[in-house]
């Protein structure tokens, strides 16, 4: 239990390649902080700086009161849950999750005791004597928190742990993940590139992109207001629609022969893209929407179309009710996002 | 071997199974393959089965004669060579030492060789590497003179350090340990690294458990090809008492031929059986920790 403070850390490889810009954002006591992005976004590296497995090139890292820069990653306090679990093959589940407190020097009875306190939390207790090949990939995963958790560490690392699982499984050990870091109040921190992970796990989310960081927020703040058109198009699925278009100051957007009154002005005059959300689209309305395609997701079909020639995407409720090609749309005016036409920043 | 967890698949033929006419084809080849293969093994078994002087007016014997204990036992206890101090326990004595020191040697060294171009950062580390490879066009018999001289002119010569050190070095093990360490997924290390598991720790703890059937599978090809050294120990060992059985069957034959009596052909026959016998109980005994060197990875 810490809190963790990252200040202008960055990564630059000995080649010049810039993995990570300067980064700053603490981590509070019992936080379970997600970074997510697309793969080579750097959000692994910042890992894995934190870690210890990567050297941080400039700022300063803190877990609890320490300065951990220099430090091994044995002795930052920490435990880290890899994607391929990376278990030892050739010892026992009990065997494998007791190594690193044997390396601490810790008295046997007292490695025993916790051992078997982790295994009971993961329900691993009759597997202890087996090896890692001879268990599923859930459970597998489960050893690999346990050998995080008997550590009692102050800090969690996940580097993207589920995604070697099937998809049913991987819901359920979300949610197992989630709990159990709820019960231990231990801070965390999670990588992954699913966004859906991202949303559902985070007390708050980091979003990276080419190495800096889009945006930092709690998971509805992201969802809500997303900073930048990459936030607004990486996160949520199916993603924001982004529509070029027009803005003269007076209070409505244009997209080329429509005018869509907006909630609040904006600062900027001249080119924006007008984002909505999927799901804030209604059938009805005023707003002429030629429908190509339905896509039927049980509650929900999305319907693929076009407004005015540029791509669309409506999430409406499934009411088994044939439509036209050609339909019309309400969209809100509080539920419209507008960005800078060029650096793609929230107005 | 209880540790086993992938356990090979036993195919078992279903009974009463028809059978092909390939089948019988192919058995037919492999059975053939193995009497030519076996013959000259029966040949010096029935042959170690008679006296001397029978051998030596009839030449090689095809069937059993009375003489077999009589001669493995003056073979493996009796007196031999010039000095007359060594026995054929004492040369299966010199060849287990020679074959053990030989494999064990080169695996450990290999094997840290490996370690230490795999897992650090050093300079040149695959250059080095690849030093090591090019001394695979460098065989014993090519630097035998030079090495002669340096072994003997550290005062080696005579000495189980001397026969079998200068043999040590062995590109193919540290390839071979290359390969498989390369193989091991880099998140072992850096779990390892977490646990608090320092170099020595981690090659100990880890890599040499993982690496069990490499090694098995190393040692195996090592030990046959230490114990079946010729040249090099014929060379350093002029001390009886260092013979090898590979070299002392000659020596004994040779010796006695020398002065004017009828070379100990059964007692030389009887040690070639000795001296094939502990690389083929190797290989029968551990072989299948040699597949699984080969094709698991137990990762």
């Amino acid at each position: 239990m810490a809190t963790v403070r990252l200040s202008n850390i960055s990564k630059t490889y000995p080649n010049g390649a810039k993995a990570v810009h300067p980064t700053s954002f603490d981590i509070a006591d019992g936080e379970l902080i997600v970074l997510v992005g697309p793969s080579g976004c750097g959000k692994s590296t910042l890992l894995r700086m934190v870690a210890g497995l990567e050297d941080i090139t400039t700022g300063e890292l803190s877990i609890g009161e320490r300065i951990v820069n220099t430090l091994d990653p044995a002795e930052r306090d920490i435990a880290m849950v890899f994607q391929n679990y990376a278990l030892y093959p050739h010892m026992t589940v009990g065997k494998n999750m007791a190594y690193g407190l044997k390396n601490r020097g810790i008295d046997k009875a007292t490695i025993a005791a916790k051992v078997d306190t982790a295994a009971q939390m993961l329900n691993l207790t009759e597997y202890l004597d087996r090896r890692p090949s001879q268990l599923s990939g859930g459970q597998r995963q489960r050893v690999a928190m346990g050998r995080a958790i008997v550590r009692d560490p102050a800090l969690f690392l996940f580097d993207e742990p589920l995604s070697n699982l099937d998809a049913k499984l991987r819901n359920q050990m979300r949610i197992e993940i989630r709990a159990l870091q709820r019960r231990l109040n231990t801070t965390a921190m999670y990588v992954t590139h699913d966004q859906v992970e991202a949303m559902t796990m985070a007390d708050r989310i980091v979003v990276l992109n080419g190495g800096q960081v889009e945006q930092i927020g709690t998971p509805s703040e992201i969802y809500r207001a997303p900073a930048s058109t990459f936030v607004a198009s990486f996160m949520g699925a199916p993603p924001m629609n982004l529509i070029p278009a027009h803005y003269n100051g007076n209070g409505t957007v244009a997209v080329g022969s429509l005018s869509l009154p907006i909630a609040r002005p904006a600062d900027h005059k001249g080119e924006v893209v007008l984002g909505i959300r999927p799901e804030d689209a209604t059938i009805g309305g005023t707003t002429p929407f030629k429908l190509d395609l339905i896509e039927e997701l049980g509650a929900n079909r999305l319907l693929h179309g076009t407004i005015d020639g540029n791509a669309f995407t409506v999430n409406a409720p499934n009411d088994d009710q044939p439509l036209a090609t050609d339909l019309t749309l309400s969209l809100p005016n509080d539920t419209l996002h507008l960005f800078h036409g060029e650096s793609g920043v929230r107005l | 071997m209880t540790d086993t967890t992938l356990s090979m698949p036993v195919q078992v033929a279903p009974r009463g199974r028809r059978i092909r006419l390939s089948v019988i084809g192919d058995h037919f080849v492999l059975i053939l393959g193995a009497l030519f293969m076996m013959a000259p093994i029966y040949m010096t078994l029935t042959t170690a089965s008679h006296e001397n002087l029978t051998i030596h007016r009839e030449g090689l014997q095809f069937l059993f004669g009375g003489e077999l204990l009589n001669n493995f036992d003056a073979a493996m206890f009796g007196q031999g060579g010039f000095s007359g101090e060594i026995t054929g326990m004492s040369m299966l004595k010199n060849s287990l030492i020679l074959g053990m020191g030989f494999a064990l040697g080169k695996i450990v060294l290999s094997m840290m060789a490996a370690y230490a171009i795999v897992y650090f950062r050093l300079r040149f580390a695959t250059f080095a590497f690849w030093v090591i490879f090019t001394t695979l066009l460098l065989p014993l018999e090519v630097r035998i003179v030079p090495s002669y001289e340096v072994i003997t002119g550290l005062g080696l010569a005579n000495t189980y350090t001397g026969l079998i050190v200068p043999l040590l070095a062995s590109a193919t093990g540290t390839f071979f340990f290359r390969q498989y360490f390369l193989s091991i997924p880099e998140e072992l290390v850096e779990a390892a690294r977490i646990d608090g598991a320092g170099p020595v720790k981690f090659f100990i703890d880890i890599l040499v458990p993982l690496s069990r059937t490499m090694i098995a599978a190393i040692f195996i090809v090592m030990f046959v090809y230490g114990w079946n050294q010729y040249l090099w120990p014929t060379l350093i060992t002029t001390d009886e008492g260092l013979y090898t059985l590979v070299r002392g069957i000659k020596q004994i034959r040779q010796s006695l031929a020398e002065s004017n009596q009828i070379p100990a052909y059964g007692q030389a026959m009887a040690l070639s059986i000795i001296a094939i016998l502990p690389p083929v109980l190797i290989v029968v005994f551990l072989q299948n920790w040699f597949i699984k060197g080969l094709v698991e990875s137990d990762k």
